[in-house]
């Protein structure tokens, strides 16, 4: 008798996901967005994109190897993702130097005080870029205009974003349809055709990325969905109580981070709840944010903020908002 | 859109390599070893001793309590020992082991091919007879049968529902059952519908078995009540709650039986061998396996005698795979893995699975993501990652109050898992010590 069988408790097969299978998924899904940036800012969008990724990896293998003594395990891909995500979040003309620090904060604070990941609380890309935002706001918020692929990088011409622009002129009184004229059309801002950080322009590509995901399982629709939802329920009531002063759902889900937000970084694992319950709440929470942060608050741009704002409630959802039981009783 | 239950659910890869092969009967073997122990509940009490003659369907373990089921010989010839054996539980149990002479069987069995469909057993001598004959649920649980039909008082069934969904893959002996003895069947549900005293029965099969339900569809229209209803590919549907769900979509509260709600489910395996104990007056000796692996010569479906040694099985499917890893009692995601194949057959041996090394291998378990897949795939809506923690930090308390007893170890948690994380594995240990605690508290 052959006396190596294996005596192990069922089940006895695996479905074949792995970590490496979704975190190289979501990277495939990005690649639209990614190309749609070099397309749109050219030479400047790859510099940024190559520093971020190495400068994450470099960081990710010196903290773990000896800060926490660690053997670093680099080949999960989510450094990589962290990396790309950053360069997303940032303009294409930002100098390297600020890059790395945005990549130090990112792994360094975001994701390895935290225990590395699966344990942390806030998305590292979005820690980095809100950093960057506050300690650097005039070089965040000056975006190179997308005039197909170009040389320029740093010296590239830069140009205000849709949010900027109604933000600003709505501030100085000016009626909303007035201001519309000043804003790309919306077949222009579905493909990309206007200022922002390198990889929220383009719409399409990010819709593809999503499609992308949904069909291969790496996330489900509870999330961006519901912040998509949500955004367009409440900006479209407050255009209808208003449309000189609100612009309306088409142009907030289309502009910004919002398409970047909802679908990449709302969405990363560690970050987000574990139940259905609790990924529609947190959905909520974030198109509530979103749009009352972009709307009513400081900075023409809410969803890296919001996001974060709800990263600090998921440990908290996910320990209240259980999932929905079977034979519960019913009350 | 197809039915399917409420919540969760997976779909791993089918391989129903044997489903195309007719079901072939096992030669009698020169010794059988029959467990006393083959079903939930008390062990039966043997009847026989060492150099007594037997016949085939002679009782030989008498049920020994309410919840527990009778033993007959599936052979005939002379009680060898009664002794402790090595089952396919992994334990040292007590076994009837019989030296095989000839193939006599009670003259009361009727052994002719011929299809009765005239019921005219009465509901307590149907219940009685299922009863005697030692049935019990043959979809691998292995519940006394009689146990199930005789409902509680204050409780009124509505509604028989035949398990036909056969939802672990590669198995195939109840898709062979339905084809080939698809009146069988449909008799035996509705003996099943007199001695429950209902009007409907609802046969569920899943839709990757089209010819099942196509034949079993045409034969129907003989038979008063008896609904077939395809349903969506997914597992673990044959989970009696899961099944419930997905035919009359309603929920069994934590914790209670399907009479609860009005249902009552046998297997449908069990319903051919009501025809047979009913019409036929033929015990539960005899059943239909799948024997099957991906490297393994000739998959396939045998008609056995209970007590046969599995390795017999195997040798005639073509032998044991060099390159075997695992032998599995049952299928990939609920069967047990057997440490040798001296074990016999029982009532409960659906199906033996020779899965190859490669496959059998666990990969190494990584941190965990927090993908929430396993939550998704649970389809008792548990939080399995949260209850492999609990388990592993012995909260027993919190694990109690996250609803582990409903866990009805599936296996689709750690089939999903990206990190290839042991969930089942904690959260069984945790379930089996939160079961103490509860018990002790009583
Ligand atoms: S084994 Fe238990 S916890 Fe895991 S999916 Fe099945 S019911 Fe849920
Ligand atoms: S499926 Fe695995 S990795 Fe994902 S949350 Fe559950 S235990 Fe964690």
């Amino acid at each position: 008798m052959n006396s190596k069988v294996l005596v192990a408790p069922s089940p006895h097969v695996h479905g074949g996901d792995s970590i490496q299978k979704n975190m190289y998924g979501v990277v495939f899904a990005m690649l639209p967005a990614l190309v749609f940036s070099f397309v749109y800012f050219g030479m400047g969008a790859i510099i940024v994109t190559l520093t971020a990724v190495a400068s994450c990896y470099l960081f990710e293998f010196l903290i773990s190897k000896y800060l926490l003594k660690k053997v670093p395990t680099l080949n999960d891909g989510s450094a990589l993702i962290t990396g790309i995500l950053l360069a997303f979040n940032v303009p294409a003309n930002l100098p390297i130097w600020i890059i790395l620090i945005g990549a130090l904060v990112a792994i360094g604070i975001g994701k390895m005080t935290f225990g590395g990941l699966g344990n942390n609380v806030f998305n590292p890309a979005l820690v980095g870029r809100v950093f960057l935002l506050i300690s650097f706001p005039v070089q965040m918020t000056s975006w190179p205009k997308p005039l197909g692929f170009n040389t320029a990088y740093l010296d590239a011409e830069t140009g205000a974003t849709p949010l900027a622009i109604i933000k600003e002129g709505l501030k100085k009184g000016e009626p909303l349809s007035q201001l519309m004229h000043d804003i790309p059309s919306n077949m222009d801002l579905f493909m990309g055709n206007m200022g922002g950080s390198m990889g929220e322009i383009a719409g399409v590509a990010l819709l593809l990325g999503l499609l992308y995901m949904l069909f291969k399982k790496i996330i489900s629709w509870h999330i961006p969905l519901t912040i998509l939802g949500t955004v367009a329920i409440f900006s479209g009531i407050l255009h209808m109580a208003n449309p000189e002063a609100y612009a309306g759902p088409l142009f907030h889900i289309l502009t910004g981070g919002l398409l970047l937000g909802a679908i990449f970084m709302a969405t990363d694992y560690v970050t987000s709840p574990m139940s259905h319950k609790g990924m529609i709440i947190y959905g909520i929470g974030i198109g509530l944010l979103t749009v009352i942060i972009r709307v009513f608050g400081a900075y023409p741009e809410g969803v890296s903020f919001a996001i974060l704002i709800m990263n600090a409630f998921v440990p908290l959802i996910n320990v209240y908002v259980k999932p929905k039981r079977f034979g519960e009783k019913r009350k | 859109m197809l039915k399917t239950f409420s919540l969760g659910g997976i779909h791993p890869a089918g391989n129903k390599l044997s489903a195309s092969s007719a079901i072939q009967v096992l030669p009698i073997p020169e010794i059988v070893s029959i467990p006393i122990s083959q079903h939930i509940g008390a062990p039966a009490t043997p009847v026989v001793k060492k150099n007594d003659e037997v016949k085939v369907g002679q009782l030989i373990a008498k049920s020994s309590g309410f919840v527990s089921a009778n033993i007959h010989s599936s052979v005939s010839g002379t009680v060898f020992k009664v002794d402790d054996i090595m089952d396919s539980s992994g334990f040292r149990r007590t076994a009837i082991i019989i030296k095989v002479d000839g193939d006599e069987w009670l003259e009361t069995i009727d052994r002719s091919e011929t299809l009765v469909t005239e019921i005219s057993a009465s509901k307590e001598e149907i219940i009685a007879k299922i009863a005697e004959a030692g049935i019990v649920g043959l979809g691998g649980a292995t519940f006394p049968a009689h146990v199930k039909l005789s409902v509680p008082p204050g409780k009124t069934a509505e509604v028989l529902i035949i398990n036909a969904v056969e939802c672990e893959p590669y198995l195939t002996s109840d898709h062979r059952v339905m084809l080939e003895k698809g009146d069988e069947v449909l008799v035996g549900t509705q003996i099943l519908m007199k001695a429950l005293g209902v009007n409907k029965a609802i046969i569920g099969i899943e839709n990757n078995k089209p010819d099942a339900i196509a034949h079993l569809t045409k034969l129907a229209v003989n038979y008063q009540g008896i609904e077939i209803c395809p349903l969506k590919t997914q597992y673990p549907q044959g989970g009696e709650k899961q099944l419930i769900s997905a035919t009359i979509k309603r929920e069994i509260p934590s914790g209670a039986l399907p009479i609860e709600v009005g249902a009552v489910v046998q297997n449908v395996g069990s319903a051919f061998a009501v025809y047979e104990a009913v019409q036929k007056n033929k015990p539960l000796f005899e059943r239909i396996a799948t024997i099957t692996g991906k490297s393994l010569k000739n998959p396939s479906n045998w008609r056995f005698r209970i007590g046969t040694p599995v390795k017999d099985l195997i040798d005639a499917a073509g032998g044991l795979p060099e390159d075997t890893g695992k032998i599995i009692g049952g299928g990939p995601m609920m069967g047990k893995a057997l440490t040798t194949v001296e074990v016999p057959l029982t009532k409960g041996s659906s199906g033996l699975l020779l899965l190859p090394r490669e496959e059998a291998l666990r990969k190494e378990s990584k941190p965990c993501i927090r993908c929430g897949k396993c939550v998704s795939a649970c389809p008792m809506g548990l939080e399995p990652f949260l209850l492999m923690v609990l388990a592993d930090k012995k909260e027993y308390e919190r694990l109690e109050n996250n609803a582990v007893m409903d866990c009805m170890e599936c296996g689709s948690c750690s089939f999903t898992c990206p990190a290839n994380r042991p969930l089942l594995d904690y959260i069984r240990m945790g379930k089996g010590k939160v079961g103490q605690i509860m018990r002790s508290r009583k």
